[in-house]
């Protein structure tokens, strides 16, 4: 597929008028016809239970409807089976309005119905529950040394390798070891978006339901297993979702409610959260670190040992693969990987952007620019050393690993060479100046992924899935793949999604939906083809009669024989003459395990950054940012540049600034809005470049892509961290690096 | 619903007057911080009283050739106003460095002066706070203290005091005009604000009956030789870490007369005489600018993460009066950006 008119063209959003203007409507915005309002109270106490619930004065308010609590929720579905969603971990999930236990701070124990939100909110205010504490643990400090290993319960987490190699003994015989511990703290996803649901009632008692989320067919599931639900009860719809980073990718409680109050009360009911409580669910988990490296004479890597600890909640164990990374990004033979769980008062962990990546890389990535400084070498020069050309976790080759030419073009643009590697050697006025590099790679995944298609009479091609657009271009990059195939100009078609009626597509996550929806597209799109073929061969008089599907090409709205492109059909004459008002087809696309099982399949990247340091007052500013990236092929470098821009951002964020803190005393975070919990303005992003360094990959999936959503933000805060030390000569093993860390 | 009464006032003695009435009464000006308050739950007024039509939005000459500002001038046209940037620079750089430009174009000068404290707690009805709710504990000395107070702290409460604007005007020693039903009275800037004691419920010593008119700035001449430093977890729209405000007079390298007040380490703008007194006569160096700095936290008293604020604030003060020194209001091109 060199020559396309479509794919891998810097276009446009498909939806950006929709959104500038304010067409485009998010879950809490439908405002459907006798809508009430539901408003949410969150527990202030970590653990305990509820003792007592007086609702007698509030019901008595004029307008207010409804309070529900555990005390009058009707009987719902018994088994924890009927709570799980499609990415919950193992355990038992949380359930709203269960029970008067309180296991974390923020849950929500009641949610207040009535005519406005305003006299919803002001109900929730003075709504009487007495509680009974005893005593919470929140502090992962203490639970060192008591980790455990957890199951297999989440889907897409792979426990660690056994250990290979003699890792113990070629660290003691290593000339240059370094053995330390890293951290990060709590952090939130914080999308701006925050989390509603319109649960609209029809007659009948049917709901539609709009639903902030990352996966329409996932709110679904939920809410007809937990209320008894037939598909056709309850359809959820998402046309946009105003930002996820992995916070849509369960069902979170407001869904719940909403339905609740809806079916009980048979009214259209909205509840949306506040802020405040987008900070009582699913996080990236605090997480302890060690990472021991050794390194022979030559630099290359003798023996890594990485172990990570991270909390989860009591109820359920959160898992992410933080530490599998450390055992294949570099060629090393004795390796050792540990992963440990401890469990907390709080609510389960939840996918955060590039979960368990983003922390292991870390970790793993200023070790290893620890270890070149302990060996003398140049952190590039290092990692180019011991360049892994295989996989040795899963003793595979790669489909495509482009990370070489990632180094060399991404230090070529940034100017790495230039760097004095001697730390505290470079000024610029006043100002110490840091160059500070790092690697990242990512899973580059596949799941199945149904789509349907229509063309009509008229020439406009209607595609659908049931696929989510979280921002990342879904439905720009859907309209190229499809315009790509069917030859129509990009107006023609219109690419729809979320919405439970369309054909099946997994969660939007993972960075696996252009791979997987895009194939699906595309097969959709060669059915219909295929269709179109055989009506056109009907017509009369067909320049096509004889000719075979490979014979055939769809170009510029005609359907033409590609050795003789003069013998040509209108696509739009084809379907008026087959009778009908449209031509359909759907497909259904799924991995060719075949193929892919005989490699390791990861996008890579490779980030340079400058930072300047005023020493004396600890201000920080990362002044430059080259961020190398191979992701296979790229669908649209205008919206994959964003999605990297927005990941350098991400990075910089988890390495500068962002952390929820927890204080133990009350067992509650403090920082728990946006004016606390800071994440960057403007004026702390400077210049970002990014590089794409293409790859050619059949195996990964017919498209060749890989998936840009998370790869980009890898490497990024390990980079910023090694630049400061670079600058500085202060090696900082915590993040955030906030000033009083610098002084 | 949370109700309360919404009522215009159209004149400064009619103002006055309803703010006497029962209830509890709360003058509503660009609504920045209160509104926050109502929707937190922290301030539950039963009355509101929308002072935005008072003809108090206007910058003037001030009698003694000083500069008067409205209460109700907003904290943008303030910060722009020809005469503020010439004369008083250090003003319209203090107020830039807070907020974002929305906020300052309804942010009012009175509302600035009134601005509660942004101590986590204080926000957070879950947990006690003595300043909410009198008499329930101090949440922050055990816990996450990170943004507050290290000078003038108390028992029961170490909160700060976030404004900007008002360590600059501090520094600039403005005088408070203030109208209450027995007429008008001046108040002496570092005289407004209040220390927690163990009254931390009290910000400043304004009674109930006032409202606050317009704000002072003598003629005194601070243009040349000036600094607003602020130091802040992102480089805009964050609170200060540690703020200094600095300004001197100098004849030569002689500093003949200085002026130092500090954000966001105190339950009020902190203002040192005493430091300043060091400065006066003395020679405008790194030595002087030491012995300044140390004074000013010879009393402070950390809480545990907050402690690197008193280091912070010694060299914070000692960077600025080197600014304000070389007059160059700000060190780096990254400092003070306002968009
Ligand atoms: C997200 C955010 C970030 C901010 N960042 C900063 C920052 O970095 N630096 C900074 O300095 N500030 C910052 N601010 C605070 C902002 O400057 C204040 O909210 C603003 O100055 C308040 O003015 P206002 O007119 O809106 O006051 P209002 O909210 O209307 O009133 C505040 C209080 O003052 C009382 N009041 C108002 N006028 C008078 C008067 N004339 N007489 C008596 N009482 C009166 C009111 O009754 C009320 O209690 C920030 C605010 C927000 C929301
Ligand atoms: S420092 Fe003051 S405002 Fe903060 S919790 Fe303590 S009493 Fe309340």
């Amino acid at each position: 597929m060199s020559n396309t008119n479509y794919i891998g063209k810097a276009l446009s959003r498909v939806d950006g008028p929709a959104k500038v203007t304010g067409a485009a409507k998010y879950a809490a915005e439908f405002n459907v016809p006798g809508l009430v309002y539901g408003y949410v109270v969150s527990s202030p106490v970590a653990k305990g239970k509820i003792t007592k619930i007086d609702a007698a004065e509030v019901l008595a308010l004029p307008g207010v409807l409804q309070v529900f609590s555990h005390e009058n929720v009707p009987m719902l579905a018994l088994l924890d089976r009927s709570y799980k969603d499609d990415v919950a971990p193992g355990g038992s999930p949380f359930r709203p309005l269960h029970d008067a236990e309180i296991k974390f701070s923020q849950q929500p124990v009641a949610l207040v119905v009535a005519d406005t939100f305003e006299l919803a909110r002001y109900a929730a205010s003075v709504l009487k529950i007495e509680y009974e504490t005893v005593a919470h643990e929140t502090d992962l400090e203490t639970k060192r040394g008591e980790g455990f290993e957890p199951g297999t319960g989440k889907t897409g987490f792979v426990p660690p390798p056994p250990p290979r190699g003699n890792p113990d003994k070629e660290f003691e015989n290593a000339v240059h070891r370094i053995d330390q511990e890293y951290v990060h703290g709590t952090q939130h996803h914080n999308p701006m978006e925050m989390f509603g649901t319109t649960a609209e009632y029809l007659d009948g008692g049917k709901l539609n339901v709009y639903d902030k989320t990352q996966g329409a067919l996932n709110s679904q599931r939920y809410i007809r297993q937990i209320f008894g639900l037939s598909k056709d009860d309850a359809r959820v719809i998402s046309k946009y979702t105003g930002g996820g980073f992995g916070s849509g990718l369960r069902p979170q409680y407001q869904l719940f409610m909403a339905v609740l109050a809806a079916l009980e009360l048979k009214k259209s009911v909205r509840v949306s959260l506040t802020r405040q409580q987008m900070f009582s669910f699913g996080h990236r988990p605090h997480t302890l670190q060690t990472v021991k490296l050794g390194t022979n004479a030559d630099g290359s890597l003798a023996a890594l040992h990485h172990h990570a600890l991270h909390e989860t909640s009591r109820f359920e164990d959160y898992t992410e693969n933080v530490v599998n990374w450390s055992g294949m990004l570099y060629q090393c033979d004795n390796v050792k990987l540990g992963y440990q769980l401890a469990k907390l008062d709080v609510y389960t962990p939840q996918d955060m952007r590039a979960p368990g990546a983003a922390t292991g890389l870390f970790a793993l990535e200023v070790a290893m620019d620890e270890m070149a400084y302990a060996a003398g070498l140049d952190p590039l020069e290092f990692r180019l050393r011991n360049y892994a050309d295989r996989d040795q976790n899963l003793d595979k080759p790669f489909s495509s690993k482009k990370l070489r030419e990632c180094y060399h073009e991404g230090a070529a643009k940034f100017g790495w060479e230039e760097r004095n590697p001697a730390p505290r050697s470079m000024r610029q006025g006043n100002m110490l100046v840091g160059y500070g590099m790092a690697t990242g790679v990512w899973d580059a995944s596949q799941q199945k992924a149904g789509a349907k298609v229509s063309l009509s009479a008229d020439g406009k091609l209607t595609v659908q899935s049931a696929t989510n657009e979280i921002g990342t271009g879904t439905y720009t990059i859907m309209t190229q793949v499809a315009a790509e195939y069917l030859g129509l100009p990009l107006e023609a078609v219109d690419f729809q999604l979320g919405d439970t009626d369309f054909p099946a597509a997994p969660v939007q996550g993972g960075s696996w939906t252009a791979a997987s929806v895009g194939t699906a597209v595309k097969n959709a799109c060669e059915a219909l083809g295929e269709k179109l073929l055989k009506l056109a061969q009907q017509m009369e008089g067909s320049p096509l009669k004889d000719a075979k599907f490979e014979d055939v090409e769809f170009v510029n709205g005609q359907l033409r024989l590609r050795l003789d492109p003069g013998q040509a059909v209108v696509v739009r004459d084809i379907v008026q003459a087959s009778g009908e008002t449209k031509v359909e087809a759907d497909a259904t696309a799924m991995p060719n395990l075949i193929k892919q099982k005989q490699y390791s399949l990861h996008a890579h990247n490779a980030v340079f950054v400058e930072v300047q340091i005023d020493e004396e007052l600890g201000t920080l500013h990362v002044t430059r940012v080259v961020n190398a990236v191979a992701a296979g092929r790229i669908m649209n470098p205008k919206t994959a540049r964003s999605q990297v821009l927005g990941s350098v951002v991400w990075g910089l964020s988890m390495a500068l600034m962002e952390e929820t803190v927890m204080d133990h005393q009350f067992g509650r975070y403090v920082n728990h809005n946006y004016a606390e919990y800071h994440i960057p303005v403007c004026a702390d992003i400077h210049d970002i470049d990014v590089l794409f360094v293409e790859e050619e990959d059949d195996i990964v999936n017919p498209l060749g892509v890989k998936g840009i959503g998370e790869v980009g933000m890898l490497g990024v805060a390990a980079a910023i961290t090694n630049a400061v030390y670079h600058a500085t000569g202060k090696r900082i093993r915590e993040l955030p690096i906030m000033i009083d860390k610098l002084l | 619903m949370n109700s309360f009464t919404y009522t215009r006032a159209e004149a400064v003695e009619a103002a006055v007057r309803e703010k006497s009435a029962s209830g509890k009464v709360k003058f509503i000006a660009g609504g920045t911080n209160l509104l926050d308050l109502m929707k937190e739950n922290v301030e539950r007024p039963t009355r509101l009283i929308d002072i935005n039509r008072l003809p108090l939005t206007k910058i003037e000459a001030a009698p003694d050739g000083g500069l008067r500002l409205g209460a109700l001038a907003t904290n943008a046209d303030t910060a722009w106003n020809a005469e503020v940037e010439k004369r008083y620079p250090l003003l319209s750089q203090a107020i830039l460095a807070g907020a974002s430009p929305q906020l300052r174009n309804m942010a009012t000068n009175g509302g600035n002066l009134f601005q509660r404290t942004r101590c986590y707690y204080f926000y957070d009805l879950a947990t006690p706070c003595n300043k909410r709710e009198p008499g329930s504990g101090c949440s922050a000395i055990g816990g996450y203290n990170r943004i507050l107070g290290i000078l003038g702290t108390s028992e029961s409460c170490i909160a700060t005091h976030p404004s900007d604007m008002c360590v600059a005007l501090a520094a600039l020693a403005a005088t408070v005009r203030v109208t209450g039903k027995n007429g008008e009275r001046v108040v002496k800037f570092e005289d407004f604000h209040r220390l927690p004691g163990d009254t931390p419920q009290f910000d400043n010593t304004l009674q109930p009956d006032e409202i606050v008119t317009a704000i002072d700035l003598p003629a005194e001449d601070f243009s040349r030789h000036f600094s607003y430093l602020k130091l802040r977890d992102r480089t805009s729209y964050a609170f200060a870490l540690i703020s200094v405000a600095a300004a001197l007079q100098l004849e030569g390298n002689t500093i003949k007369e200085g002026r130092l007040a500090l954000g966001g380490v105190a339950h009020k703008p902190w203002r040192d005489t005493t430091a300043e007194a060091l400065l006066k006569g003395q020679p405008a160096t790194e030595e002087t600018f030491r012995r300044v700095a140390a004074k000013v936290v010879e009393g402070a008293k950390g809480y545990g993460h907050n402690t690197f604020k008193i280091e912070l604030a010694k060299r914070a003060i000692m960077r600025a009066l080197k600014q304000a020194t070389e007059g160059m209001p700000v060190a780096d091109a990254f400092q003070n950006s306002n968009p």
